[in-house]
């Protein structure tokens, strides 16, 4: 699995939250760092993929592991 | 490439219904739009600083999923309200949804601007002292200034 440089823990939280907690941390890294986040809620994966379809922040990659999602996103 | 806007008519002064304004606003915002709330008859209730009063009624809303069936006739009965209210702000703890007050304090973070309707505050007599900071006050045509150059807009 790719290698991090910040995480976020998502895990509990429901729409929107994930998402608006990973915007706010993703405004803290730097140009190509990388966000792992860790979230419960499976309507995440959709908004996960139209989050980085709407904000150039790229999903590289996102797995679900013992029902949880994982997603890693690099910022634009 | 050019900011999209997204601008809202916030309407209703309910539990539930106060959610869905400062949800697509919160997410729009951290989507990269700019966005706009126009806040009018009971919708007002939701820029009040302590939004602590507000209630879900059973009542007239056969929809609403309760645990055990109840005739409607039973719904007009002393506490009913404030059962389904307590109710409802218990599941959304366990479920992990945001309060209504954490997802206007995203909004305001996210700079989304709230405009309250001047007529209705005069209507209902509001005092905009109980309000949250920031508010500005306006009317239709102040609305139709941002919405007319707005890619989505919602009247909820």
């Amino acid at each position: 699995m790719l290698q991090e440089d910040q995480e976020l823990d998502a895990r509990g939280l429901n729409c929107p939250l994930p998402i608006l907690r990973t915007k706010k941390a993703i405004s803290l890294l730097n140009s190509g760092q990388v966000l792992k986040i860790v979230a419960t809620d499976p309507g995440a994966v959709k908004d996960f993929e139209a989050f980085s379809k709407q904000t150039q922040n790229s999903l590289l990659e996102h797995a679900e592991i013992d029902g949880e999602f994982i997603f890693f996103i690099q910022k634009a | 490439m050019d900011e999209k806007k997204l601008a809202i008519i916030a309407t209703k002064g309910t539990l539930d219904w106060g959610y869905p304004p400062f949800i697509l606003a919160s997410t729009a915002a951290a989507l990269g739009y700019s966005v706009e709330i126009f806040f009018t008859f009971y919708g007002l209730q939701l820029l009040k600083k302590d939004l602590s009063h507000l209630r879900v009624s059973p009542l007239g809303n056969p929809a609403m999923p309760m645990p055990v069936p109840m005739p409607t006739l039973m719904m007009v009965l002393p506490g009913m309200e404030g059962l389904a209210t307590s109710m409802m702000k218990s599941k959304m703890k366990a479920k992990g949804v945001a309060s209504l007050d954490e997802l206007r304090g995203l909004c305001l973070e996210a700079e989304v601007r709230m405009i309250a309707c001047q007529m209705t505050v005069d209507l209902f007599e509001f005092d905009t002292a109980d309000f949250i900071g920031g508010i500005e006050l306006g009317g239709a045509a102040a609305f139709f200034e941002f919405a007319g150059e707005s890619d989505v807009t919602l009247f909820i």
